[in-house]
Formats: C-alpha cells, sequence, structure tokens
C-alpha cells in the first residue's frame, strides 16, 4: 500500500476505525498534526481525489468521512513521507480515542 | 393577562423564576449600507477576529466535552477557508453581514444535509459561529445580550452561549427543541441550572414575560398569578433546603436512624448523563433504561453502538453492579418501525418483554451487547413487564443463544445475571412462580396497574398513588419472597426518590431503592430520618 516512489512525494491510506469518523474532534487533531509539517499534505475518500487540504479544518470537515472509510494521504515536499506516515499512524491509532470493533463483525 | 401553564420534559431538575430573554429571534443583518468593499472585508475581518477572541476566552475556561467542542470552534474560526466564500460575496458587491450570512449558510447546510449524525450534530455549532459573527457586525457590536438571571429561551442552545452566562445568578433554559441527553443538558444538570426541552409553544411571543420554571416536571407558568407565586416560593424554598440536604448526605452511605444499611442506586438513560457525578454517591446503577439509544434519528443502534453505550455506563460504576433493563418500548414511549401504532390500549398492549419476544432478532443484538459489556463489569439484565413465567424462560433461552453465538464468534463476554420488572400486578401476586436471579419493582407501573388509574390522565392521577395499602402489600409480600430465597429485591419507580413514600417502601421490607441522580441527597436524607423500630406505618 505504501507507495514512496521520491523522497518528495508520498501516499498511503487506512480505514477510519475509530467510532465517529473525521468527526469534529479526530479533524481538529488531524489538521493541527498536518500543520506541524512544512511539506503539502492532503486527504482524499478515493485515490482518484478529489484531495482537500489536510490543513484546514473547514475542509476537512466538509469531506465529510464517515466511520469505515478509507482515508487517502497524499504528501509532497520536505518530509513528506514523515508527514504521511504520522498521518496514518493517528488514523490507526483511532484519533487516540476509543475504537469499536472492526466493521465486519456488527450485526443489525 | 392570565397566567398560561407550558409544558416540555425535564432535562435538569430545579425550579427558577426569571424574565424571558429569547435568545434566537428574527435576526436582521444590516443588508443595506454597505460600506465599500475594503470597508466591509476589513469589517468582516474584525468580527470575526473577535468571535475568535471570545470563544477562545470561553475554551481557557472550559474542561472535557465543552473544551473540545470549543476548540472545535476556535479551530474552525481561525482557518481561513471559513471566510474566504463570504469575502469572495463582499468582492462581489454584498455587505458583510450579507455575504458572511450567505456563505455559512451554505457551509451549514452541508452539515444539516449530512447523512452521519455525528456532524449533523455540528450544525449547532456552526450556526452559533454564524451568530457570534453576525452580532459583530450588528450597530452596537456584541451581539444578543441574555441579562443574567434570565429565562432563556431558545431552539436549541449552544454550548458557548451556555457557558457565557453567569447561572450563579439563576435562570433557567426552556428549549423548544433541544434534547436531555445532549451536552448542554449534561452542563446543565452538572451546573444545577434549571433545564426543560421540547417546550410546545410559541418562543418569540414569551419575550419579556414573566415565567416561573419548575424544571422537575417539566411545567412552566408565564404570567403567573399571585397564588401561582406563592406556590413556587414554597416548591423553591424546598428545593433550596434538599439542595443544602444533598451537599452533607450525598456522599454518606444510606443509613436508617436505627442503623439499617439501605442499598441507593441510580436510575440513568446513557453515560452522558452520568458525566460530572461522583459514583460514590451510590452503590451502583439499579436501572438502565435503553430505550434511548432507540430513538436517535435513522436506524435502530446496532451491536457495536449499543455496546459502546452499556460500557461506558459499566466503566463510569467502576465496579458497582449495574442493571440495565431491555428494550421496554411501547406504552407510552413507542418506536417508530417497532411499536405498534393505534393499539386501544397501548398500556395494555405489546410492549416490554412481550415487544422484544416478537423481535427476536432485534432482541438478540440487545442481548448480545448486553452480555459484552458484561465483560466489563457487574452488569445485570432485567427484562420489563413480564407477566408469566414462559417470558423469563424465553428470555433466558435467547440469553443463552447470544453467549453461545459471542463465544463462536470469539469475543470476550461476561455471564449477566438475568432478573425481571416487577410491575404487572400477576407477577407481583404470583412472584414465586418466577425463577428469576433478581426482582426490580417497577413502581410506576405497578401503582397504575394495581389502581387502574392512569398518571398522566389528570382526573384520576391522585388515584394512582404508591401508598395505597394494596401496593404497598404486594410490595411487601414481594420483598418477603425475596428475603425467604436469597434473591435480590429493588424498586425502581419514582415512588423510590419520593421522601413522603421512602419510609413506607422500607417498613414493607425493601432494602435497595434506585432513584435519578438528582434525588440521591434527598433520599439518603428521608432515609435517615426513618426508624424502623418504630411500629408506625
Amino acid at each position: 500500500m505504501k507507495d514512496h516512489t521520491a523522497t518528495e512525494h508520498a501516499t498511503d491510506r487506512t480505514e477510519l476505525i475509530n467510532a465517529v469518523g473525521l468527526h469534529a474532534r479526530p479533524s481538529v487533531k488531524l489538521t493541527q498534526l498536518a500543520k506541524t509539517f512544512a511539506c503539502r499534505v492532503e486527504i482524499a475518500l478515493s485515490a482518484d481525489g478529489p484531495w482537500v487540504d489536510a490543513k484546514s479544518p473547514v475542509k476537512v470537515m466538509r469531506v465529510k468521512a464517515p466511520r469505515g472509510a478509507v482515508l487517502h494521504v497524499r504528501t509532497s515536499g520536505p518530509g513528506a513521507a514523515a508527514a504521511a506516515d504520522a498521518l496514518i499512524a493517528l488514523v490507526r491509532g483511532g484519533f487516540g480515542e476509543e475504537t469499536n470493533q472492526p466493521a465486519d463483525l456488527r450485526h443489525g | 393577562m392570565a397566567e398560561l401553564r407550558l409544558f416540555g420534559r425535564s432535562a435538569a431538575p430545579g425550579v427558577a423564576k426569571g424574565v424571558v430573554a429569547v435568545l434566537d429571534a428574527a435576526r436582521r443583518p444590516r443588508r443595506e449600507a454597505a460600506g465599500t468593499q475594503a470597508e466591509e472585508a476589513s469589517a468582516l475581518q474584525l468580527a470575526l477576529s473577535q468571535a475568535l477572541a471570545e470563544v477562545e476566552a470561553l475554551a481557557g475556561r472550559a474542561t472535557g466535552e465543552a473544551a473540545d467542542m470549543l476548540g472545535f470552534q476556535v479551530a474552525m474560526l481561525s482557518d481561513e477557508e471559513l471566510v474566504r466564500p463570504a469575502l469572495e460575496g463582499v468582492g462581489a458587491g454584498e455587505s458583510a453581514a450579507a455575504a458572511w450570512e450567505a456563505a455559512m449558510e451554505v457551509e451549514i447546510a452541508g452539515y444539516r444535509d449530512a447523512r452521519d449524525d455525528h456532524f449533523s450534530a455540528r450544525t449547532a455549532d456552526l450556526e452559533d459561529i454564524r451568530d457570534r459573527v453576525l452580532g459583530h457586525l450588528e450597530p452596537g457590536g456584541t451581539g444578543p445580550v441574555i441579562p443574567d438571571g434570565s429565562v432563556v429561551v431558545a431552539a436549541d442552545l449552544p454550548i458557548s452561549r451556555f457557558l457565557a452566562i453567569d447561572w450563579a445568578r439563576g435562570g433557567a433554559i426552556l428549549l423548544t427543541q433541544g434534547s436531555s441527553t445532549s451536552h448542554v443538558a449534561m452542563l446543565a444538570r452538572a451546573r444545577g441550572v434549571p433545564m426543560v426541552v421540547g417546550l410546545v409553544g410559541a418562543a418569540n411571543a414569551m419575550a419579556g414575560r414573566e415565567a416561573l420554571v419548575d424544571a422537575a416536571t417539566g411545567e412552566v407558568v408565564l404570567d403567573p398569578t399571585e397564588a401561582t407565586l406563592a406556590i413556587f416560593a414554597a416548591k423553591a424554598d424546598r428545593e433550596m433546603t434538599a439542595a443544602a440536604a444533598s451537599a452533607t448526605f450525598r456522599l454518606r452511605p444510606a443509613v436508617t436512624r436505627d442503623g439499617t444499611r439501605i442499598a441507593l442506586n441510580l436510575n440513568a438513560s446513557s453515560a452522558h448523563e452520568l458525566e460530572g457525578l461522583d459514583p460514590a454517591i451510590c452503590d451502583g446503577i439499579g436501572l438502565v433504561r435503553t430505550e434511548i439509544l432507540f430513538h436517535g434519528p435513522g436506524a435502530l443502534p446496532d451491536e457495536n453502538a449499543q455496546y459502546e453505550a452499556y460500557r461506558r455506563i459499566v466503566a463510569w460504576a467502576d465496579g458497582r453492579p449495574v442493571t440495565i433493563r431491555t428494550l421496554d418500548a411501547g406504552g407510552d414511549k413507542p418506536i417508530p418501525g417497532v411499536t405498534v401504532d393505534g393499539e386501544s390500549n397501548p398500556f395494555l398492549g405489546l410492549r416490554g418483554i412481550r415487544l422484544s419476544l416478537r423481535h427476536p432478532a432485534l432482541f438478540q443484538i440487545q442481548l448480545r451487547a448486553l452480555a459484552r459489556a458484561a465483560a466489563h463489569g457487574d452488569v445485570r439484565i432485567m427484562l420489563p413487564m413480564v407477566t408469566v413465567p414462559a417470558e423469563l424462560e424465553a428470555g433466558r433461552k435467547l440469553l443463552g443463544e447470544a453467549l453461545a453465538s459471542l463465544a463462536r464468534d470469539n469475543l470476550p463476554a461476561g455471564h449477566p445475571k438475568l432478573g425481571i420488572m416487577i410491575e404487572v400486578p400477576a407477577a407481583a401476586i404470583a412472584v414465586d412462580h418466577f425463577d428469576a436471579d433478581f426482582f426490580s419493582i417497577g413502581s410506576n407501573d405497578l401503582t397504575q396497574y394495581v389502581t387502574a388509574a392512569g398518571r398522566d390522565i389528570g382526573t384520576v392521577a391522585d388515584l394512582a398513588d404508591p401508598m395505597n395499602p394494596a401496593v404497598l402489600r404486594l410490595i411487601a409480600s414481594v420483598a418477603r419472597h425475596g428475603r425467604e430465597t436469597g434473591r435480590e429485591v429493588s424498586l425502581c419507580g419514582d415512588a423510590g426518590g419520593d421522601v413522603r413514600v421512602i419510609g413506607a417502601l422500607l417498613r414493607a421490607g425493601l432494602r435497595s431503592l434506585s432513584v435519578a441522580p438528582a434525588y440521591v441527597g434527598a433520599a439518603k436524607q428521608a432515609i435517615a430520618a426513618i426508624d424502623l423500630r418504630d411500629a408506625t406505618p
């Protein structure tokens, strides 16, 4: 899944496993983390985009990414690989919030 | 002017008297008299920075969930993207206020129309941001001012507005919409602000009128008469006394004057209600109503959503027993798509366990979620409206199937005790026929079924009296059966929190009561005044 084609670019993707998706609190955490990197950081719900600026909480909230969606991360510029890794780790860690069981164990 | 009575649902108890301030009366942004484009653009930027400074100040003082929600508003207000569409409108010749309102309407619509509840719930935050900035664009500049001590009337109340009011000066919240499970309701309970939701009435017609609020019952009186004022003053006195008692008694164990220890548990509907409460005030949760989970917009809650809700309550209880009642829909608690509409007498119809057994798939989801929550603590499952032993046995069989399926799925689960509510007279009279692990008396329904009088029918409500000797005899007989067979017996209706009734309940042999969190102090105080060595009934 990881595709570090050059030091200047990185793409990766992961499922949103936290209970509420990319909702207010997770969005704020994601944008705060993205802003710590100098490179361009973008997210999308599909590899084809549309890509949005992961440093803008207004834009990230407009994506309305629900729990279970696959979040794509695309970075370019200095520190691109580290930025992509950090964002993916935040999402995989459930934004430090409580997570539910994986979707395939859900009933009803 | 004649007094006018309005009714809503209680979200936080307490009584208040004050002048009504309507928060969201029609706003009129100045669309006319726009300055030059540069003037309008800088007016908008100034209003945004003022709004940001206000919300940052509020966020600095807030804690917990409130701090998170305000942090979200700070992040949004700090993002240039929020104002970009409005600045484009200004560039096209609109006034700052008109451009801002139009741009925010587009932004808000994206939230309002979101299919996911977590996003649509943020609509109120976006509206709050919009209105706060608009307030700074209006002449005068500070937005709607709410005098301290006001009875605040609104469709809904954003957390930031709640926090900006000094509630120490009194006042109350009346919402025509709103929910008792909202964050604001949670804050209101924690701060002791009386709050009523779902109030029926025209909010704008209430502005400036004197209002009395009894938030425990959801009753509001506009332009009260002298007689009503006197009744409310007495009620407020009692509340003050009770509040003072709460402070003294809440954290002590419930013990009668003769030293008999009484288990005092809480009734709750969600973990939200418990936030900010110290678990040490109770011996456990005696009743978790699960209906609230089934009332949200959209689909019925799946297993994980239920599991998460139950687990949070179990975590709060910190090892204390938590008795969770399976879905008690029907009667006065309809759920679209599950309960039956148009029954000639819903209270004698398909409700409680009768309904759950008709929907085994739905019931199975709840039983699995409960058994999974039982892996985290002492969870007990309670079946409502049980009338014959076969219903308990059917419930036990389904619970066994739920446990077996969880084992197959390799999901951790506990083996919860299975008990029944005693609220149907047939079960109360023949309680020895039920092989339940515990019994919990639902005094509201038991009283209305024994007296054949509905509490919600004003003309006969005084007949629906838990002090009726027939009701007390049934309670005594259930308590005796419990003592003789080693089964716990508790009571979880409103009678348990009614200081006029508690003595009779203890004398009937009950040693465990479950009450709303707001009544813990008063109930413990009443218990402390009872001497069970006295023969007086």
